[in-house]
């Protein structure tokens, strides 16, 4: 088990790799540099910066070296140093700007995670043991709309609903009032007001299509032979059902994470900045929109990272679940 | 031996599949898939709203009342007007009457602004096939019809009601229409080349080749799409035209798809390979090309087709949130998404739902029948397997 | 015998449908039989005779759309053809009165549980045993049906046993609350003659130190001949006759028993075919064929794990006009050995050698492309799945056609006349030509196969077990249209087979492989009667012979390895 653990840590190596050289690619994708937006960033407050200066930066940040030095200065930082560059457009290192907005997305992704699951197990499980009766025709129907509507329609109609007919303001996390309050009970149900909404609309389209992930996967256990020898035992219908075709339903369920990731942090992101959360979202859009290229890098590394150890996770609990995994390396 | 056999004496039937008669025994693959998705009345209602779809992108000048940015400042958030096909009469009964009702106008003063109410005794004459403001079908007819309109050139209506310059939502949505069908496909099309590409080079060479595509996929797939997407099209010079954002959108967009599309090639192209019919084409004295045109990729075009199908929504979705969020496509390109720019903030929808509604009801109906059909289709890609 | 052991399931005029779109398909239609204490009886038929489905009825395990619709089913008291399917009545009588022993034991248990916790759970629930009393009585259980090392096979999973250990862990599964009675479905039909063997003798063994009534099903007459006491031969749904093994054996009245029991005992002799030619130059020599696969190469193309010699030094001959025949059980590699001759799968070492009358031998692992299209079209092969083997998306006239086309032999009308000249040498409509495959039967696919194959006028045929996926009335047609056509047209044979009727049938030499290696080649007959290696010994005693008063797996001799 442990020797599988470290086999899949070496996997990622690669794409760890390949994840932090599309990040440079898009760090270095915008037409000029990091040095063309600041001086035009400076002369934009009135001053100028002399050449000295301009080569003086040039040589501190390697901009004058090929791509591949450029790439190793950065990614040596990242790694050695846990410095992710310099935000301009704040005035900050990145790493400062990074980890707090990163703490809130990882918190609100997680919940979401946990409705996912709830949700989709119990219904795919519904679905395919009462294959073609009312209600599955029902959640069937519902999974393809929250598959169809787009995270940030689906945000904004919410939010006009809240705001129209419960005349709730559901942007950002909290109240006014609380904004700058200490942490007490009060403050933890405006936050859990605030929440549920992002929480609820992150969670719908990934919950539509595990539905299906599961109601497929069960769909198909169930008429493996396995199911009718565990009948013939004298089983009775429920628990044999939990016990086998469930139990093997989840295996290819859980690897699933793998795709739900991705999907879920785009989720995330799309919803933060229509409802203008305080998460990495807005930020990076703002980084994005405003060139400040090195955040926006760092933003798009650390959650392809995020998603990359999801993944992991997911494959090491696999193997927990599935003593085939574990056999066959 | 001589003559005919009938060498299932003892045993069962041949099995039939699909329908009986004899016209299944000749019946090709296409022929059967058809029969097998006709079975599916979701799917066909669906390709039937898709197919309806395109028309409307193809003959958007002549289905929109309006040009979409035609702008009228007396006009700005207009709601929409009801369409009615009766109208009270003076002697009070009803009479067929096909009209729109006309506003109420009242200025506020204070604000600056002028606001509208939607008044039933008011009537607008509609009519179809009215004469309207000139436009160049395909860019060489020179028409002036328009499907609908008021039958007074000098009357305006707003069916969908007007966004805040005053322009016609209901012309914009069809015109929206033209570019947002347009980049699923486009896009469609270009992650077909480079999936079939990459994933049939995958699945038929396999080795070190296919191990460093597979990494790529794998790095690509793994990246959350949205943050990724933003990163790309932010890069996109704000002084290019909008025909080069059209291409570069849509082929940021592709991006996503081409990756399940090659996994699905290579995937299929590692089963066929070793399939009995494959080798015994290869005993046959074919050469791989043949193999691959003649037995291979003919077992896989029904499979791709379905694929291609579901890859379209994704596609719709990500020009939307693209253009939503103003790092895709631009006005004075519309589509979709640039419409619902306008419905970005809660203000804008609370006092013009409409702007919202429109664009996302369009861009639901678009990605459900997609959805549908591909669901359908792939049900029917493979019609042996029973 | 005077008296009759006491009756303990009596089925009566059991009815079972299946609902289809259109009208409904009755699956069992009035089959009646008892089940008497210790003793087996035998449900006989070929594919699709509704016997599996009876089986199933046995213990209301017909899925939806099937339903019983009539008849009853008394054990003791209880008619369980009237219990609700999913009830409590019923499921106190499965695993307990009735329990069952399914075909594949691989897809039959869990593959995430260990094999210990499925036989403990039916220990606990009929039972009520406590968690260690049932570990202790499981692995008692275990130690019966002969599993080695019960303590520690309790933890382990399916996939890492055996085909006859997974089966083994089955029926101790089924005994496991000493059900009154056992109903076997197919249980060896998945496993090699060795095997099976085996494992019939561990169940006829329990079965009479418990009194068990038996019920087993298959469609291997030797089987029954070898097992049972009373045999029910189903057809279309009924049971046409029933009897004594003996006397439906020596006496069978319906002509589909006769037919059955003809096309059964055809395969237990050599055809009547030509003499082998007596000396001749060999057509086609291996010389020390070998094929090693590497087990195990990690992504990063990283040392191997190990290797597997699935062919090992292979040396023989095929003489022309000669029918060659390549035997052995499932993983000895003689369907490798068959796909290494033309270098579908490549040899890692060796040599194969086709020498054509009159013409300079070709040395195969030497040729280029176009030297192999060449050889391709003087030997040819017909495969074991009629289905995988043929495109579903190309017509008769396609696939027939295809090696006509490929190498340009003549216009699109003189293709077309070649392809209705071939299907009529099958035996099949020249009329079927513009057909797709799924239009056919699994035996006319497999003519349509041997058309395909006889399409390039080849020399030289080696043939991957075609008749195993057949039932056995179609399974003689074919052989005996490839006989013909041997004849007919002076081919020389490679036929592979796990069957040794088959091959004794069809072949004038064989050769027996064994984990890779030939352990023994000789005159077809000789070594069907008097074998000389031990391993053929115990492989052709393990058959069982479908003749009751002649059985000869019961004293079969076994083969121990004792050199690996």
């Amino acid at each position: 088990m442990l020797l599988y653990i470290l086999k899949r840590l070496l996997y990622m190596v690669p794409t760890l790799f390949g994840m932090s050289l599309v990040s440079f690619l898009i760090i270095q994708l915008p037409p000029g540099d990091f040095l063309t937006s600041l001086t035009s960033a400076i002369a934009d407050s009135g001053q100028s910066l002399d050449q000295a200066s301009i080569d003086r930066l040039t040589a501190l940040y390697g901009l004058d070296q090929p791509f591949y030095v450029q790439y190793w200065n950065w990614i040596s930082n990242i790694i050695f140093r846990g410095d992710f560059g310099w935000s301009f457009d704040w005035g900050q290192p990145v790493s400062r700007l990074l980890w707090d907005r990163m703490g809130v997305t990882i918190f609100v992704s997680a919940l979401s995670l946990v409705l996912i699951w709830a949700l989709a197990i119990p219904i795919g499980i519904y679905s395919a043991v009462r294959r073609y009766s009312i209600g599955d025709y029902v959640f069937t129907f519902l999974g393809f709309v929250g598959l169809a509507v787009p995270t940030f329609i689906l945000a904004l109609g919410l939010m006009y609903v809240s705001f129209t007919w419960f005349g709730l303001n559901v942007g950002g996390l909290f109240s006014p009032e609380y904004e700058q309050a200490p942490w007490s009970l009060a403050k933890l149900l405006d936050l859990l007001q605030h929440l549920w909404i992002p929480v609820v609309v992150i969670a719908i389209s990934s919950t539509a299509a595990l539905i299906r992930v599961m109601r497929a996967n069960l769909s198909d256990e169930l008429s493996k032979p396995y199911v009718v020898t565990a009948r013939a035992k004298g089983l009775s219908e429920f628990t044999l059902i939990m016990r086998y075709p469930v139990r093997l339903a989840l295996n290819p369920f859980v690897s699933t994470i793998g795709w739900v990731l991705p999907s879920l942090i785009s989720g995330v992101t799309i919803t933060a900045i229509v409802l203008n959360l305080p998460m990495a979202g807005p930020l990076l859009l703002r980084a994005l929109v405003s060139q400040d290229m090195y955040l926006a890098g760092a933003f798009i590394l650390i959650m392809s990272v995020l998603t990359l150890i999801g993944m992991l996770l997911s494959d090491i609990l696999l193997a927990v679940l599935d003593p085939r995994v574990r056999y066959q390396r | 031996m001589s003559g005919v056999v009938s060498d299932e004496e003892l045993s069962l039937p041949p099995p039939i599949i699909a329908r009986a008669g004899s016209s299944a025994a000749t019946a090709s693959q296409w022929r059967l898939m058809a029969w097998r998705f006709s079975r599916h009345k979701l799917a066909v209602v669906s390709l039937v709203v898709v197919v309806l779809l395109y028309l409307t992108g193809i003959f958007a000048e002549f289905l929109a009342p309006y040009s979409p940015e035609t702008t009228r400042p007396q006009y700005t958030y207009a709601p929409p007007q009801g369409i009615n096909l009766f109208a009270p009469t003076a002697d009070g009964g009803w009479a067929f009457n096909f009209h729109a009702s006309g506003y109420d106008i009242t200025v506020d003063t204070e604000a600056m602004r002028r606001s509208f109410t939607a008044n039933p005794d008011k009537l607008i004459p509609l009519g179809l096939f009215v004469e309207g403001q000139p436009y160049r079908l395909f860019g060489l007819i020179d028409a002036n019809i328009h499907l609908i309109g008021a039958t007074d050139p000098k009357e305006v209506v707003y069916l969908f009601g007007s966004d805040r310059l005053g322009r016609d939502v209901l012309s914009r949505l069809i015109h929206g229409t033209r570019i947002s069908m347009s980049i699923g496909l486009v896009g469609v099309v270009i992650s077909l080349v480079l999936g079939v590409f990459f994933g049939g080079i995958s699945g038929y060479y396999g080795g070190w080749l296919d191990s460093v595509i597979q990494r790529l996929i794998e790095v690509i797939s793994a990246m959350p799409t949205i943050p990724l997407w933003m990163g790309l099209a932010a890069a996109i010079p704000l002084t290019w035209g909008p025909i080069e954002v059209y291409f570069t959108v849509t082929a940021i967009v592709s991006l996503l798809g081409w990756t399940s599309l090659a996994r699905e090639v290579r995937g299929r192209f590692f089963s066929l390979r070793n399939e009995d019919f494959v080798t015994a084409a290869r005993l046959d004295g074919a050469g791989e090309m043949r193999i691959i045109f003649r037995q291979m990729l003919p077992s896989m075009t029904s499979h791709i087709l379905a694929m291609v199908t579901l890859a379209v929504p994704a596609m719709i979705i990500a020009e939307t949130s693209l253009s939503f969020l103003g790092v895709g496509l631009k006005p004075p390109v519309v589509s979709w998404g640039v419409m619902l720019q306008d419905a970005q903030n809660l203000r804008a929808i609370t006092s013009a739902p409409w702007l919202l509604f429109w664009p996302s009801l369009f861009v639901m109906i678009a990605v459900l029948s997609f959805n549908f059909l591909g669901d359908g289709l792939r049900d029917a890609a493979d019609p042996y397997d029973n | 015998m005077t008296t009759e052991p006491e009756i303990v399931l009596s089925v009566r005029d059991l009815t079972v449908d299946f609902t289809q779109r259109q009208g409904s398909f009755r699956a069992v239609d009035g089959v009646s039989f008892d089940l008497r204490a210790g003793r087996t009886l035998g449900l006989v038929g070929e594919s699709g005779s509704g016997k599996s489905v009876t089986a199933r009825a046995l213990m209301q395990l017909v899925d939806p759309p099937g339903r019983i619709i009539g008849g009853s089913i008394r054990l003791g008291d209880i008619d369980i053809a009237q219990l609700p399917r999913r009830g409590e009545a019923i499921r106190a009588i499965r695993g307990a009165d009735i329990s069952m022993i399914f075909q594949e034991p691989m897809s039959s248990l869990s593959p995430v549980h260990t094999i210990g916790a499925q036989v403990m759970e039916v220990l606990e629930l009929h039972l009520k045993l406590d968690r260690k009393a049932a570990r202790a009585r499981t692995i008692e259980l275990l130690g019966q049906v002969e599993i080695p090392n019960p303590e520690q096979a309790i933890d382990r999973y399916a996939y890492e046993f055996s085909g006859g250990m997974r089966q083994r862990a089955m029926i101790a599964m089924a005994l496991a609350c000493n059900p009154r009675v056992l109903i076997a479905d197919e249980p060896t039909t998945a496993l090699d003659v060795t095997t099976q063997a085996e494992v019939l003798d561990l169940i006829g063994r329990i079965q009479r130190e418990r009194g068990m009534a038996m019920l087993l099903i298959t469609h291997d007459m030797g089987v029954v001949a070898e097992t049972v006491d009373d045999v029910a031969v189903m057809y279309r749904g009924q049971v046409v006759e029933a009897g004594p093994v003996d006397q439906v054996f020596h006496g069978a009245t319906h002509p589909y028993t006769q037919r059955l029991l003809a096309a059964t005992l055809k395969l237990e002799q050599p055809a009547a075919r030509p003499a082998p030619p007596a000396v001749s130059s060999p057509i086609l020599s291996l010389r020390n064929l070998g094929k090693t696969y590497q087990l195990g190469i990690g992504a990063f193309g990283g040392k191997a794990k190990g290797t597997l010699r699935a062919v090992d030094a292979v040396s023989l001959e095929l003489a022309a006009g000669e029918t060659l025949g390549i035997v052995g059980e499932s993983g000895s590699g003689k369907t490798t050995l068959g796909r290494l001759i033309l270098r579908t799968v490549e040899p890692t070492d060796g040599e194969v050698v086709y020498s054509p009358p009159g013409a300079a031998p070709v040395v195969v692992r030497t040729l280029d492309k176009a030297g192999l299209r060449n050889l391709y079209s003087e030997i040819r092969f017909i495969f074991q799945d009629p289905f995988a083997s043929l495109n579903p998306r190309m017509t008769v006239r396609q696939i027939v056609g295809e090696p006509l086309l490929i190498n340009r032999r003549g216009s699109s009308t003189e293709i077309n006349a070649r392809v209705s000249q071939l299907l009529e040498l099958v035996g099949l409509d020249a009329g079927m030509m513009s057909r797709y495959p799924h239009a056919f039967s699994g035996g006319q696919r497999q003519r349509i196969g041997i058309a395909r194959a006889l399409a390039l006028d080849p020399k030289v045929l080696i043939a991957d077990e075609p008749t195993s996926a057949l039932d056995v009335s179609i399974r003689s047609q074919i052989l005996d249209l490839l006989i013909e056509l041997r004849q007919r047209l002076g081919l020389s044979f490679i036929f592979i087979s796990h069957d040794i009727g088959v091959i004794r049938y069809f072949c004038d030499r064989v050769a027996v492989m064994r984990r890779g290696r030939v352990v023994e080649v000789g005159d077809a007959q000789t070594i069907c009667t008097s074998p000389s290696h031990p391993y053929t010994q115990a492989l052709i005693s393990a058959v069982p012979y479908p003749d009751p008063r002649r059985p000869r797996m019961q004293q079969r001799a076994r083969y121990t390895e004792t050199s690996v």
